[in-house]
């Protein structure tokens, strides 16, 4: 019945190789669908390991370990693989759609535990690595609860606990003076949450983005340098850079590495209203990429007075990057204007030049946001797999929940599950939780 | 029966005659152990202190459960009750909780002559003030004449006697229940020990003279037209039955508590011991909900020829003339005379993590505890421990292992789990959400998760496990009918059933569990379903209705039970296990838990220091 679990054995983040290791009876199985086949047991084999769709993630070693000779005793995988987030949250992808399931912290130790694999010595020492990785998860947990993720998480808990008082109370207090509609004031409560968890389910555009890579278009007037900060992010001179304005009549785009992921960065002309017809080809092109890229660099010569520091403008949204370009020359009403038009957007502002540490400083704040986009939180990527697969199974158990709202106690038992859910991501929640947002919300008692 | 002879020793021994004492007396006493029960007068066994009601959500489950291992506590209700009710009738069966209006005179009566009837079982009067104590086991107890009762296991069920204190207004009685003394040197004893003990209380409200309330003025509430019983052994309800009235507080009322709140013993500040949340005084409404416009008051009858009437929901620890006062301004009450005022209790308890499962003290051998004294409230959630610690108190004198009931098969086993892992911070009383795996444990199966047990463990008696056996041979046959009898969706579709095409044959279960399909419709397919007795039908139109559900909590159940099976031994020496916190260990220390399970539920234990805990009992395994 146990259930076939991997996880991350390296510590995430950017190194060299990263092991994914995976536990239970259908690790064969598994092994053989992500492209592992004709395994010897316990050698290893240079393999190239797919998705479900046979397309190619990533090529490294894999090995077999079949019970009982193995870590846990039970039928053991190992996956070697390129150190990159992108890599890692692929690999954990496809074997999610395989329907294996992230391990909790300590499972693969308790597994090997129950099957006699540890002796106690080196379980002691273990238990130790187990409190310090559940102890990694609480402050994970804590840092996501002071971010807008972790925020959102709270407010489900408190909002399912909340609804879960008005049914446990119907349902444990039939003879107290209750509101008389205590039940059904669940049920709105209970959609809009149910709505919540499949927006934030549904997951946007990320699948996307990491697979294909995340979309950075730089945009704005003519000569803003536009292709200058093309290049030297790039660090190389994929496009043509010219001193004349509107040189960059089609949209280039360069591949660059962030953070183990894939990203796109385009370089396209200036966003003018042309006669040319050729260059007004190129505007309509690169207008096109650009307002369905995923993040817009708008470039405004921060030196300029042409007035043409609008060109884009209207494809700019709040999430978007002013970069107020040619820092090194002094500001005129060009960069004056966007700054204000910026700030008045809520827009963030970074300015740079052609120096080195500007470039590095745009370098890291695109990092950091495509970290953000693509992985969610700051999460590893089996642990963001591990709290989607909860997150889900929060969302299945409100749904069920919804239809049963005519019986409260089997309404219950699907909100209760649905917090058990969202606990072991945020932390854990006993029946007192419940009874006392019960005791505080009415008047119980005689 | 003045004086017992001294040199008995009996199997064992019951203090107390409250509901702990008397089902713990009639356990011991029914697996055959040789039983005393001791209890300041013989007279008051058997008496509800409280409201005058047994049953409800929650506790009505336990009552099904005490009388499912053939307890007292149920067949006494349905000889004494004058209106039942079954809670949450129109919700589903989970929930649905039997209650009864009591007669206090008939329950007390009902309840001493079955005691007196129970074979092996002598009732004594006499005011235990001490234990006996050899070598760190208790080998008997000694009265306030010195006199001398020896038994290795002793059940002590003193409720809020320990060291009881009532409060009302500036007035501070040292006494057990209003009128009777209470016990210091017991409690001395048990603080002698070392155990963590604690200060809870709770709270009473005035009884009232009945014919000087205006019934007219009032809404009435009747019992249900067919009363259902708690009792799995069947028997008509003789008792002529009775309405309660209805009332509330309102503005004036709220004014003249609130204008007098010093003089409570809560809020006067001479009150330390932590009340119930769940059953707050009127001070407490008033204070906390004071923006309501008024607070219910259900008036109970105390009895078919008692006068006296309890005003549900207004207990109070206000000075007498304050709660004249403010009774006259309710609505029925505006002459009402005053048999006895209100008044808090607070009394001393047991942490009850002091305790194993069985209910035995870990560091007084032979000494069990149950009821109030373990920071529980309620009848029932006494009872229920009562049976827990007389039927094992019966079994470790005469060498049986022990009987333990888990949180998977009875809201006993949730209860007492509750208890001994978690501690109490209020006093405990039983809700379904308590139980995790509620839509299991029902009022309506507790005979099929617990009457066999009880025959196994010898202390069902004979009537019982027949009409047991009997009503199971049915219950069986019908469920392998259930599965067995079925309708292809084209028999179902000229049968009138709305049903998927799918080709798929559906079984009498499955076709029931469609919300559109009733046991009627399909006893016009089946003509013999006609024949099916009410109880046979009524759990397989539950079966069905919960059908999804139960298959999801036995998945859960079998996860739990896992843990559960990892036993770990009593001595296991924490101190010289490596690698645990020296937090988890005191917290490993203080409550000794019997099973990995209980481990990973106390607060604060890690899953490394469980992973440390497995590895230990594998290796013992091994």
């Amino acid at each position: 019945m146990n259930q076939t679990i991997f996880a991350l054995a390296t510590a995430p983040g950017r190194a060299a190789v990263a092991i994914i290791r995976l536990s239970g009876r259908g690790v064969r199985q598994a092994l053989n669908q992500i492209g592992a086949t004709r395994l010897k047991p316990r050698q290893a084999s240079l393999r190239t390991f797919v998705n479900a769709c046979g397309e190619p993630l990533d090529t490294g070693l894999a090995i077999w370990f079949p019970a009982p000779r193995s870590y846990t005793g039970e039928d053991c995988g190992e996956l070697q693989i390129h150190g990159g987030v992108g890599v890692v949250d692929s690999i954990s992808r496809a074997l999610v759609e395989l329907g294996l399931r992230p391990a909790e912290a300590g499972e693969f130790t308790r597994r090997a535990v129950e099957n006699g694999r540890l002796d106690l010595g080196q379980a002691e020492a273990i238990g130790d690595l187990i409190d310090a990785e559940s102890r990694g998860q609480s402050r994970q947990a804590i840092n996501q609860l002071n971010g807008a993720l972790g925020r959102r998480y709270q407010d489900w808990r408190t909002r399912l606990i909340r609804t879960l008082a008005d049914l446990e109370a119907a349902v444990d207090f039939p003879d107290e003076d209750l509101p008389s509609d205590v039940m059904e004031r669940a049920a709105a409560p209970l959609r809009m949450l149910l709505e919540d968890l499949n927006v934030a389910l549904s997951d946007g555009a990320r699948g996307r983005q990491v697979r294909e890579g995340f979309r950075v278009a730089f945009i704005g007037a003519p000569n803003a340098g536009k292709s200058s900060l093309f290049n030297a992010l790039l660090g190389r001179s994929a496009a043509i850079v010219s001193p004349t304005a509107g040189t960059t009549r089609d949209v280039i785009e360069a591949h660059i590495d962030l953070e183990g992921y894939r990203v796109i960065i385009s370089d396209m002309a200036g966003l003018v209203e042309s006669d040319d017809i050729i260059e007004a080809e190129g505007v309509r092109r690169a207008r096109s990429w650009a307002g369905s890229a995923d993040l817009r660099l708008w470039v405004v010569d921060h030196a300029g007075v042409t007035g043409h520091w609008r060109a884009g403008q209207d494809l700019v949204r709040q999430t978007d990057l002013l970069v107020l370009n040619k820092s090194d020359l002094e500001v005129a009403e060009d960069g004056i204007s966007a700054s204000n038009v910026a700030t008045d957007m809520g827009l963030e502002m970074i300015s740079a030049s052609h120096s080195p540490r500007e470039i590095d400083d745009l370098r890291t704040w695109l990092s950091a946001r495509v970290g953000i986009e693509l992985s969610g939180t700051d999460f590893p990527a089996t642990t963001r797999l591990r709290h989607a697969a909860l997150l889900t199974l929060a969302k299945d158990h409100v749904g069920r929940a919804v239809q049963a709202l005519g019986q409260p106690e089997l309404a219950a038992e699907d909100v209760r599950l649905a917090v058990r859910a969202l606990a072991r991501v945020t932390g854990t929640i006993g029946v007192d939780d419940v009874l006392d947002e019960v005791f505080a919300s009415f008047c119980i008692g005689k | 029966m003045d004086r017992l002879n001294e040199a008995t020793v009996w199997d064992v021994i019951v203090i107390g005659g409250g509901h702990a004492g008397c089902e713990a007396a009639s356990a011991a006493a029914r697996s055959g152990a040789a039983t005393l029960l001791l209890t300041h007068k013989l007279q008051t066994i058997g008496e509800m202190s409280c409201n005058p009601a047994i049953g409800g959500v929650g506790k009505g489950h336990l009552v099904r459960e005490i009388d499912a291992l053939d307890g007292l506590m149920g067949r006494v209700a349905d000889a004494s009750g004058i209106q039942f009710r079954m809670l949450n009738a129109s919700r589903g069966p989970a929930v649905r909780g039997p209650r009864a209006q009591i007669d206090r005179r008939l329950y007390r009566e009902n309840m001493q002559a079955a005691l007196k009837a129970q074979q092996g079982l002598t009732l004594h009067a006499a005011a235990v003030e001490d234990l006996i104590m050899v070598d760190g086991r208790v080998l008997g107890v000694i009265d306030r004449d010195g006199v001398h009762y020896r038994s290795c296991a002793v059940v002590l069920t003193t409720g809020t006697f320990l060291r009881g204190v009532i409060h009302r207004g500036d007035e501070r009685v040292e006494a057990g229940r209003a009128g009777d003394a209470p016990s210091i040197g017991l409690a001395q004893r048990l603080y002698a020990q070392g155990l963590a003990m604690g200060r809870l209380k709770t709270g009473t409200p005035p009884r009232l003279d009945g014919r000087t309330i205006d019934w007219a003025k009032l809404a009435m509430q009747s019992g249900d037209p067919a009363p259902t019983r708690f009792s799995f052994l069947g028997g008509p309800i003789t008792n002529r039955q009775v309405q309660c009235g209805i009332t509330a507080t309102n503005a004036r009322t709220h004014a003249i508590i609130a204008d007098h709140l010093n003089e409570s013993a809560a809020y006067g500040g001479r009150l330390s011991g932590k009340g119930p949340r769940y059953c707050p005084s009127i001070e407490d409404k008033v204070v906390r909900f004071g923006d309501r416009e008024g607070h219910q008051i259900f008036l109970e009858p105390e009895g078919l020829d008692d006068d006296t009437v309890y005003p549900n929901g207004i207990s109070t620890s206000l000075a007498a003339a304050t709660q004249d006062l403010f009774l006259r301004t309710i609505p029925g009450l505006e002459a009402v005379a005053v048999f006895r005022y209100g008044y808090a209790i607070e009394y001393d308890y047991v942490d009850p993590r002091e305790l194993t499962e069985t209910l035995e003290l870990k560091r007084l051998p032979g000494l069990y505890l149950a009821g109030q004294i373990n920071g529980t409230t309620g009848y029932e959630e006494a009872g229920a421990q009562g049976l827990v610690a007389g039927l094992n108190a019966a079994r470790a004198s005469t060498g049986q292992p022990a009987a333990v009931f888990r949180r998977d098969e009875a809201y006993i086993g949730v209860m007492i789990d509750d208890l001994i892992t978690r501690g109490v911070t209020e006093p405990y009383r039983m809700f379904t959400s308590r139980a995790e795996y509620r839509l299991r444990l029902r009022a309506d199966n507790a005979d099929q998760r617990l009457t066999q047990r009880g025959i196994d463990l010898g202390c069902v008696g004979a009537d019982r496990a027949e009409a047991y056996q009997a009503k199971a041979v049915i219950l069986g046959a019908v469920r392998t009918a259930a599965e067995r009898l079925s309708l292809t969706p084209g028999q179902a579709a000229q049968a009138g059933f709305k049903i998927t095409q799918d080709g798929q044959s559906r079984s009498l279960k499955q076709l029931l569990s469609h919300p559109e399909i009733d046991f009627d419709g399909l006893s016009e397919v089946w003509p013999e379903l006609a024949t099916w007795p009410d109880f046979a039908r009524e759990q397989i139109e539950i079966d069905a209705a919960y059908h999804g559900y139960l298959d999801r909590q036995d998945a859960d159940v079998a996860l739990f039970r896992k843990d559960e099976e990892l036993s770990l031994p009593a001595g296991l020496d924490y101190a010289a296990l490596g690698a645990l916190s020296n937090e988890v260990r005191e917290k490993l220390t203080a409550v000794r838990p019997a099973t990995i399970g209980q481990a990973a539920r106390i607060e604060g234990v890690t899953p490394g220091a469980i992973m440390t805990l497995l590895a230990h009992v594998r290796r013992r395994a091994a």
